[in-house]
């Protein structure tokens, strides 16, 4: 197992050990990227000298807490935080006030009102705005317009392009990527994808081989080349952790984040939604482990929080599994943990007790994670047994291998009778027209008229951002080519193994998703060998090679894996993450993957992030 | 009906398809139970220890403990809680990595590096004094670029950066120094400055676009207001469909306001019974179509066609299809168990003065309809038995005890042992049990 330069990090007290471990252990270590956002932060803190209160624009909460605790903002002086408001800020006997913010002009207006209605003759306090992930010359604008920008001492950056989210997977937490770029031709998020794809190999070295395929792909890899150029001099001597970057467009792929993700994580994500790192689950199940003998009394009524990552060793184990597949290993792993008690009975010298007792907190850990999981597979258990969401899996699955994609289908038809949400409608609906590379002009009509009629005229902005994303589409004069595409690139596989996989196609229970098998073949036989489907998918596929310094060139072992960073641009679910983990394991693989995207989405986030009046049902 | 339902057994084993399903032989989800009895043996054990999560502390709210968005909370409340965070106080570490350094300013920076390589060197970049003590900052003017040639010359190499804030600053710079005519008539053929463009006049609000103008009326609140802001909305250029869609938007939202203001008078003043018997729960306004459509099923039925309210007027303005129609009135008139009227909705006659139930929608839908507004089972049952397809009948009819039905069927099909097993579920005694023993002494032969 080869380890990069910052093993010396393993020596630091237990707590932190605690919290980002996981993202050393992998294959890259990625704390290393932490610990350098970490720094970045802390210095931006001192720079504001005094003690200080930090105003948030609250959707950076989230991913600030991939990076660090509060405690570490505590060291350095911050003494309070708010959110964002508008109006006049709460009191706080702080020296300096630092506003924590997107560059977003409506945020702008904020911070102005916020510092307008200042009390100066009472409090004076210094304030500062620190920009994430970069600073934008349009919201100074705005801060100038509105008078206020004379009003801030400092107006910083804070470059969050790409944060470590687990051991083999960063995000840029960046809701908004695949709507920029697809919808609204801003290519802002490719930017700063490119400057994420900078600072990684000025930690990890550059990255000899870049790939890719599609148009935003094809920007990036340009970008990169480009800010490489205007570097030039300034190259950092690392020997290089990657051997190659593939770039994938999600474009390319829409059918993908459709389907409905079958692995347990996937689908944890689908019912209850991931975010970052963190999901809220139902309270029930969890209250009765706790206290059995209150029952009925203080039962907890807000949502259980839990933070899913491989820090867990039961979740590291089970998340990439087939649904399917659960109930054993939760079983296998029940009985483990039973006998490990029950050599308390065993125990009889001193030394043997003592023994025992030290890993008691290691076993009640293990413990208590087995007593999550088991309720939240029961949750989960709850909706895959019933009737709709099986009925919406033989569709999606129908779909997949191509019946009746041409025909309006009534299942669809029957839930749009129901009123059912709307988003499981245009996921349907969505999938239909991929599978079918476009839908008859009537039937799309004829979709198009229940959806507006059943759920409102106003849906039709929405519908045109699927129109114009190439979701939702009429059929031109061009053959349906998808059967051709499923067929080469088999992905469908008429006996995916849930239990024992021995293909990717166990994430969907039999859909393959494409851009792992487009991954898969990149690495073994390589792309030459499926020409014909890169065609047929949009946008351009490409290699370039960028060159090394002497001396850095790697000299591979014999059997020694390759290390492939994937870009997902636009966004990844989990289950393709799973099926690249997959891929990572197997033992002929020859590749093992990091993975790193704009967003962790599923079908319902991403075209939530399409639609025009979200709140709608 | 090809579509795989779960009670088409063969289909699916014999299909192609994996289903997603749990086999009883080998059900992994008894196992769960086996986890979970596993788990509770354990607890006897380590009851006394401290019950909190080894995976993350939680706070009241369930917010981990320590975390950002929790202290955000916490802090925000003027009682500073001091010992409630878990302190962890880590060394400060000097030997991380550092990221490399680059401001803002190197996105423009490097746009004029990008002219350096196009070889215009002519324009220096001007170097400003630093705008705070914190930070050195450069900034560029972009004055120097006169020509239209070389304006539009900085325009695509700012596009070809792909950052946005550049585009957008050389885009404001355009703005104030070309025509209207002249930067319109270059940004035609820049689809992605144009689109830049676009968004920022929207962001500043100063023009808005056929789509986009069409989606403020969202943030309308006055009903009239909002209406007339449709109205304005009917005369723009948008696409066919779109157009249909702006137009049936308007003239919905016309006749909510008209319904509204006339059933809230009927309402309050207590001449309607239906009203009485059934206050509304909500306005009417702003409701999609269907919505609108149930509504004058339930409190406008009978009304000629010629008002506004009528559900035969509103059918025929909106074009709505014979399946919506027919469900969204049989959802209504069932909820009021207006049976009659659900009758007539299936009811046709031919020439002859013959009448025959016939409905565009499978009559196995229409049973779970009647069924979930909990029809009695004479209703349930006359249309239990339009179903076509037997088996289906037959699953019905057993779900919803639709006794006579099954009986029926049995007898039709002169299914003997069918109805002897079926005997055995009905109450001893019962009509039921007596009409199974009259078919069966009957059939004896």
């Amino acid at each position: 197992m080869m380890h990069t330069t910052a093993s010396s990090h393993l020596t630091l007290p237990t707590v932190r050990a605690k919290m980002s471990a996981h993202l050393s252990y992998g294959r890259v270590n990625l704390n290393i990227l932490r610990e350098a956002a970490r720094k970045e932060l802390r210095e931006f803190l001192d720079k504001c000298a005094g003690s200080k209160a930090i105003v948030w624009d609250e959707y950076l909460t989230g991913p600030f807490g991939l990076i660090a605790q509060y405690s570490l903002l505590k060291e350095h002086e911050v003494e309070k935080m708010f959110t964002l408001k508008g109006g006049r800020l709460p009191a706080a006997d702080v020296k300096n006030i630092i506003f924590f913010v997107r560059p977003r002009l409506e945020l702008m207006d904020i911070i102005a009102e916020n510092v307008i209605s200042e009390d100066k003759m009472h409090s004076p306090r210094d304030f500062h705005i620190l920009f994430v992930p970069r600073r934008s010359m349009l919201c100074e604008q705005r801060l100038k317009e509105q008078g206020v920008l004379g009003s801030l001492i400092n107006i910083d950056e804070y470059i969050l392009d790409l944060i470590p989210y687990d051991g083999d997977l960063l995000s840029m937490e960046s809701e908004g990527a695949f709507r920029e770029c697809y919808l609204e031709s801003d290519q802002t998020s490719l930017y700063h994808t490119a400057k994420g794809l900078m600072t990684l190999q000025a930690l990890y070295g550059t990255i000899p081989q870049i790939f890719g395929k599609g148009e935003c792909a094809r920007h990036v890899a340009n970008m990169m080349l480009r800010m490489k150029r205007e570097f030039a001099g300034s190259q950092t001597q690392i020997l290089p952790v990657f051997d190659s970057l593939l770039l994938l467009d999600r474009n390319i792929d829409l059918l993908t984040p459709l389907a409905t993700q079958l692995t347990y994580e996937g689908l944890i994500d689908e019912v209850y939604g991931i975010t970052n790192g963190y999901v809220k689950l139902p309270p029930e199940k969890f209250a009765a482990q706790k206290k059995q003998v209150e029952v009925g009394k203080d039962l907890p009524t807000e949502p259980k929080k839990m933070q899913l990552n491989s820090a867990e060793e039961l979740y590291a184990e089970i998340r990439d599994k087939n649904f399917n597949a659960i109930g054993a290993a939760l079983s296998k792993k029940a009985k483990i943990i039973s006998a490990a008690f029950e050599e308390r009975h065993n125990a009889k010298t001193v030394g043997e007790i003592k023994q025992f007792v030290s890993q008691l907190p290691h076993m009640q850990a293990a413990r208590s994670s087995l007593a999550n999981h088991t309720s939240i597979a029961e949750l989960i258990k709850d909706i895959t047994t019933s009737e709709a969401f099986f009925d919406n899996l033989t569709v999606e699955q129908e779909f997949m291998t191509g019946v009746d994609t041409d025909k309006v289908n009534t299942y669809i038809e029957d839930c749009i009778a129901q009123k059912d949400p709307l988003i499981k409608i245009l996921r349907l609906v969505c999938m239909q027209s991929v599978c079918n590379n476009g839908l008859k002009q009537k039937i799309l009509d004829y979709y198009k008229r229940e959806i507006l009629q059943t759920y409102g005229y106003e849906h039709m902005l929405t519908l045109n951002n699927l129109e114009k994303t190439g979701l939702l589409k009429p059929q031109t004069s061009t053959r349906n080519n998808y059967p051709t595409i499923r067929k080469t690139l088999k992905l469908w596989m008429e006996d995916a193994n849930e239990q024992n996989p021995n293909d990717i196609s166990y994430v969907y229970s039999g859909y393959a998703p494409l851009s792992i098998r487009l991954t898969q073949v990149l690495a073994r036989p390589g792309w030459r060998s499926i020409e014909e489907v890169l065609k047929m998918l949009p946008g351009p596929h490409f290699e370039e090679r960028q060159q090394l310094p002497a001396g850095l060139h790697k000299k591979r072992q014999q059997g020694e894996n390759r290390t492939t960073l994937v870009f997902f641009l636009g966004g990844v679910t989990y289950a393709e993450i799973a099926a690249l983990r997959f891929l990572s394991q197997m033992e002929d693989g020859g590749t093992e993957y990091i993975i790193a995207t704009t967003k962790l989405i599923n079908g319902t986030s991403w075209i939530k992030s399409l639609m025009d009046r979200p709140e709608a049902p | 009906m090809i579509r795989g339902k779960p009670d088409e057994d063969e289909y699916w084993n014999s299909s192609k398809f994996k289903a997603f399903t749990f086999d009883d032989e080998d059900d992994d989800f008894t196992r769960l139970k086996e986890s979970k009895r596993a788990v509770n043996s354990i607890r006897s054990l380590v009851e006394e220890e401290d019950e909190e999560d080894d995976v993350e502390k939680v706070s009241w709210s369930g917010e981990p403990v320590g975390s950002i968005s929790w202290s955000v909370k916490e802090t925000a409340s003027s009682i500073r809680s001091t010992g409630e965070v878990r302190d962890q106080s880590f060394p400060k570490i000097n030997t991380a990595p550092s990221l490399p350094k680059n401001s803002s300013g190197y996105s423009l920076s490097s746009l004029f590096k990008a002219f350096g390589e196009t070889s215009i060197r002519n324009y220096a970049p001007e170097l400003r004094k630093p705008k705070s003590e914190y930070k050195v900052r450069y900034v560029y003017s972009l004055e120097k670029f006169r020509s239209l040639q070389d304006k539009l010359l900085l325009l695509d190499e700012a596009v070809n950066a792909h950052d946005g804030n550049v585009i957008t600053a050389v885009l404001i710079y355009l703005k104030k120094s070309l025509s209207k005519e002249n930067l319109f008539r270059e940004l035609i053929t820049r689809e992605i400055a144009l689109r830049h463009y676009i968004h920022f006049l929207k962001e500043i609000e100063e023009q808005k676009l056929l789509l986009m103008q069409y989606r403020d009326h969202l943030n309308i609140r006055d009903e009239n207001k909002r209406r007339d802001f449709l109205k304005s909305c009917l005369s723009l250029p948008f696409s066919p469909d779109d157009a249909t869609h702006v137009q049936d938007h308007y003239t919905l939202l016309e006749r909510q306001i008209i319904i509204e203001a006339n059933d809230k008078q009927v309402e309050s003043s207590g001449q309607a019974d239906i009203f009485k018997k059934y206050p509304r729960k909500a306005s009417i306004l702003n409701m999609p179509i269907i919505t609108t459509l149930y509504y004058s099923c339930f409190y406008h039925y009978g009304e000629s066609d010629g008002t506004y309210s009528s559900p035969a007027n509103i059918r025929k303005t909106f074009r709505i299809s014979d399946k919506q129609f027919l469900l969204t009135c049989l959802g209504a008139r069932a909820k009021l168990k207006a049976w009659f009227d659900v009758d007539a909705l299936f009811t046709t006659k031919n020439w002859l003065g013959y009448t025959k139930k016939r409905s565009p929608i499978g009559f196995h839908r229409i049973v779970d309809i009647l069924q979930k507004n909990n029809a009695p089972v004479q209703v349930l049952q006359e249309y239990v038995n339009l179903v076509e397809d037997a088996e289906q009948k037959i699953s019905l009819a057993q779900k919803y005890k639709c006794h006579d039905v099954i009986i029926n069927t049995y007898r039709d099909l002169k299914d003997r042992q069918q109805l002897i097993v079926y005997r055995g579920k009905v109450e001893r005694g019962s009509s039921e049990y007596r009409k199974i023993e009259e078919i069966l002494s009957n059939s004896v032969r």
